[in-house]
C-alpha cells in the first residue's frame, strides 16, 4: 500500500512539474509568435509604404517633369513626328 | 522552604472564572462563521461583479484595424493604396508632462509649446487628439518621450499617387476610411475589410502574454483592378488639359475605350482636383463629367442617322439627297447648313455634316424605327460602367416627336447623352454593327456585344465617317500619321433654359486604325471660347494627337502609307454648325 503510494506521489510531482515547464513553454512560445507576427505586420507596412513610394515615384506626370526641368527633353508636337516605314519585307537591319 | 513553596503554589494558580472558556470559543466560533459567510458571499453571491473587475486588471480587448484593398490599374500601378499612420491622443487630466517634456513634444509635432498647451486646456476632460494622421516614425520619436497619458493610435490613410489624373474615376474615401466618391464608394463591400478583434491577458508591463478568446482575425479588403491604362490615362488627361488651356473651355472629357473589350482604357476630366489634399475643394470639381453630365451632342448623331434609314433600305450610300440650298422649313421652323451646298449623295451628307441632308433622311423614316434603333443603340440608358451616379440621357418617347423635333434629332438635338454612352454607341460602327458593354473593370475573357445593324451597314458608316477626316470632311485635323482613321465631328449649340445660346459644345468622336479598329476615342470641350469652337478644329486636333500616341504606345501595326496625312490649304476648311 505504501509503496503504490510513493510511486503515485512520484507521479503526481512528475506532472505538476511538467505542468509548469509546459506552461512557461508555452508563454515562451507565445510570446515569440507576437514577435514573429508583429514583424510580418511591420514588413507588410514597409512593403505598402514602398508600393506607394514606387507608384508616386514612377508616375508619367513626375518622370515628364523632370525630363522637362532636368534633361530639357520635351514631347514632340504632331507636326515634328516622323513616321518610317521600314515595309513589309523588313527593312531596317 | 515549605511555606514559600506552598505561597508560590498559590500565587502562580489562581482559580479561573468557570465561564472563560466556553465564551472564547463561542466568539471564535462566530469570526469563523462571519469569515465562512463572506467566502460564500464572495464566491457565490458577488462573483460575477468580482470576476469582471478581475478580469480588467490583466484581460484588454484589443481592436484589429483591416487594411483596405489598392485599386490599381490593368497592369497592377497602384491608384489608391492604404498605409498605416499613427495619431496621438490624450485625456487632459491624465497628461502630465513637464514643461520641458511640453517642448520636446511640440518640437517631434511641428509645433509651438504653446498652441499644444492651448489644444489640451481647450479640450477640457474630454479625449483630445494631439496629431491626426502623422507618419509612424514621428509617432514614435513622441512615444518615445515616455510622457504619462500620451497614447497612440493606429490608423490607415489613404493615398492616391496618381493624384489628380485619375481623380474622379477612383474618387476617394472619408475619415473612417469609407469610400465616399468614384469607384472607392460603388465597391466599398469590395474593398472594405471587416474589423478583427482579440482578447488578451496582459502583464505588469502592459505586454500582451496569452490570447484568451478566440482571435477573430480582421478581414483585409481585396485588391480591384480598374480597365485603366495609366500612361494612356495621363496621355488623355495631358493632351485634353493643354486643349482646354489653348481653346478657354470651361471643361472637357476625353475617352478612350478598348473597341474589342469594351474596357475604357481612359478617362480624363477636367476641371480636376487632388485627391491627396481635398480640404477646399469645390464639389463641381469632384465629378465625373463624362458620365454624370449630359449634354446635346450635335453632329455626331448623324451617323446613327444614315445607318437606320440604310437599314430601313430607304438608302443606299450613293443616293442623292437634294439639300434644298442649305435650308429646309418645317411648320414654324428652318433648318440650315453651314455650307450650303447642291445634291449630296448620303456619303457627303456625312462628310460636310449637313443637317439638311440627315433632317431629309429622318424625316422619310417612321419615328418609331429612329426611336428603336437609338434606344438599341443605349441612347437613353445609363452606360453600366460600375460607376456610381452614371445618368442615362434622354431620349424621348417617339409617340411625343413633332416633325421638327424628329428632324433635329437626326442631327442630335432635342436628346441629351453623356460622352461614355457615346463612344458605347460608336462601337457598332467599329465592330461589324455590334454594340459592346463598356466597363471600368479589367476583364480578362472577351465579351459578347449585342447586333444592332448589319455588317454591311456598319462597314459602309465606317467609310463614311473615314470620308469625314480627309480633306473634304469637316475634320481634316483628326488625321494621324500611318493610321487611317474614321469619326465625326460635333459643333453643338448649348441649350440654356429653353433657348440656343451662342455658346457651343465642340466634340469629336471616331475610332482607329480603319481597316480593323482597335480604339474608340470621344473627345469633348465644354464652350470654347479662344477663337475657333468648331469640333473640326478644337476636338479634332486634340483626338489626332492622343489617338497617334496611344496606337504607337500599344504597338498597333500600321495601316496606312506614313504620308497619309493631308490637310486642306488653310482657308478651305469645312465647318460644320450642330
Amino acid at each position: 500500500m505504501m509503496r503504490i503510494n510513493l510511486v503515485l506521489l512520484a507521479a503526481l510531482i512528475a506532472c505538476a512539474l511538467s505542468l509548469v515547464t509546459s506552461r512557461h513553454e508555452a508563454r515562451r512560445l507565445f510570446v515569440e509568435l507576437e514577435r514573429g507576427e508583429s514583424r510580418a505586420h511591420q514588413y507588410e507596412t514597409e512593403y505598402g509604404q514602398l508600393q506607394l513610394e514606387q507608384s508616386t515615384w514612377g508616375m508619367p506626370a513626375r518622370v515628364e517633369k523632370i525630363a522637362r526641368e532636368k534633361g530639357r527633353m520635351q514631347l514632340p508636337p504632331s507636326t515634328r513626328i516622323e513616321v518610317v516605314d521600314i515595309g513589309k519585307g523588313g527593312g531596317a537591319p | 522552604m515549605r511555606g514559600t513553596a506552598s505561597a508560590r503554589a498559590t500565587m502562580s494558580s489562581p482559580a479561573l472564572p468557570r465561564a472563560r472558556a466556553p465564551i472564547l470559543f463561542g466568539v471564535l466560533a462566530l469570526l469563523f462563521a462571519i469569515l465562512v459567510g463572506r467566502t460564500f458571499y464572495l464566491q457565490w453571491v458577488d462573483n460575477d461583479f468580482l470576476q469582471e473587475r478581475g478580469a480588467a486588471r490583466f484581460s484588454r480587448e484589443i481592436e484589429l484595424p483591416a487594411h483596405r484593398g489598392q485599386i490599381v490599374d490593368r497592369f497592377g500601378e497602384a491608384l489608391a493604396i492604404s498605409t498605416p499612420v499613427k495619431s496621438l491622443w490624450t485625456f487632459p487630466g491624465q497628461f502630465e508632462a513637464t514643461p520641458a517634456d511640453r517642448t520636446a513634444l511640440a518640437r517631434v509635432l511641428e509645433t509651438t509649446p504653446q498652441r499644444l498647451s492651448a489644444r489640451i486646456s481647450a479640450a477640457g476632460e474630454d479625449f483630445t487628439v494631439l496629431a491626426r494622421q502623422i507618419a509612424p516614425e514621428t509617432a514614435a520619436r513622441a512615444m518615445a518621450l515616455k510622457i504619462k497619458g500620451l497614447n497612440e493610435q493606429t490608423e490607415y490613410r489613404r493615398y492616391y499617387p496618381a493624384g489628380e489624373v485619375t481623380a474622379q474615376i477612383v474618387g476617394f474615401t472619408g475619415d473612417q476610411d469609407h469610400g465616399q466618391e468614384g469607384i472607392e464608394l460603388a465597391q466599398q463591400e469590395w474593398l472594405g475589410g471587416k474589423m478583427g478583434s482579440r482578447r488578451v491577458i496582459i502583464n505588469r508591463r502592459g505586454d500582451v502574454v496569452e490570447d484568451i478568446a478566440s482571435v477573430r482575425a480582421p478581414q483585409a479588403g481585396r485588391d480591384l483592378a480598374l480597365s485603366i491604362d495609366s500612361r494612356l490615362q495621363y496621355l488623355a488627361f495631358r493632351e485634353l488639359n493643354a486643349a482646354v488651356e489653348r481653346h478657354k473651355a470651361k471643361a472637357g472629357g476625353l475617352v478612350i475605350v478598348d473597341a474589342r473589350s469594351g474596357e475604357i482604357l481612359a478617362l480624363a476630366n477636367l476641371p480636376t482636383y487632388n485627391p491627396n489634399a481635398r480640404n477646399k475643394t469645390a464639389r463641381e470639381r469632384m465629378r465625373n463629367r463624362a458620365l454624370t453630365d449630359v449634354f446635346e451632342p450635335g453632329s455626331t448623331m448623324k451617323p446613327f442617322t444614315i445607318a437606320v434609314a440604310m437599314e430601313a433600305g430607304k438608302v443606299r450610300p450613293d443616293s442623292v439627297i437634294h439639300t434644298e440650298g442649305g435650308t429646309l422649313t418645317i411648320g414654324r421652323a428652318t433648318i440650315h447648313d453651314a455650307h450650303p451646298a447642291g445634291p449630296l449623295t448620303v456619303e457627303q451628307v456625312i462628310q460636310k455634316s449637313s443637317n439638311v441632308g440627315a433632317a431629309k433622311i429622318a424625316l422619310s423614316l417612321p419615328a418609331e424605327t429612329l426611336w428603336k434603333m437609338l434606344s438599341d443603340t443605349g441612347f437613353g440608358t445609363a452606360p453600366h460602367t460600375g460607376f456610381p451616379g452614371e445618368v442615362a440621357g434622354r431620349l424621348r418617347p417617339a409617340k411625343t416627336w413633332r416633325p421638327i423635333e424628329q428632324a433635329t434629332m437626326s442631327y442630335g438635338h432635342g436628346l441629351s447623352v453623356n460622352l461614355v454612352q457615346l463612344v458605347r454607341a460608336y462601337s457598332i460602327f467599329a465592330s461589324d454593327g455590334e454594340l459592346k458593354p463598356v466597363t471600368l473593370f479589367k476583364t480578362d475573357s472577351p465579351v459578347a456585344g449585342r447586333p444592332v445593324i448589319s455588317a454591311r451597314t456598319a462597314r459602309a458608316v465606317r467609310h463614311m465617317l473615314e470620308l469625314a477626316t480627309q480633306p473634304g470632311g469637316t475634320a481634316p485635323k483628326a488625321q494621324v500619321a500611318g493610321y487611317r482613321v474614321a469619326g465625326k465631328t460635333g459643333t453643338a449649340r448649348k441649350l440654356e433654359g429653353h433657348a440656343y445660346t451662342a455658346k457651343y459644345v465642340a466634340s469629336f468622336v471616331g475610332f482607329a486604325p480603319a481597316s480593323d479598329p482597335r480604339l474608340i476615342v470621344a473627345v469633348m470641350l465644354d464652350e470654347p471660347s479662344g477663337g475657333s469652337y468648331y469640333g473640326g478644329d478644337v476636338a479634332g486636333p486634340v483626338f489626332s494627337d492622343v489617338t497617334g500616341a496611344a496606337l504607337r504606345l500599344l504597338g498597333v501595326p500600321t495601316d496606312a502609307p506614313v504620308d497619309n496625312v493631308i490637310l486642306p490649304p488653310p482657308g478651305s476648311e469645312i465647318h460644320e454648325e450642330t
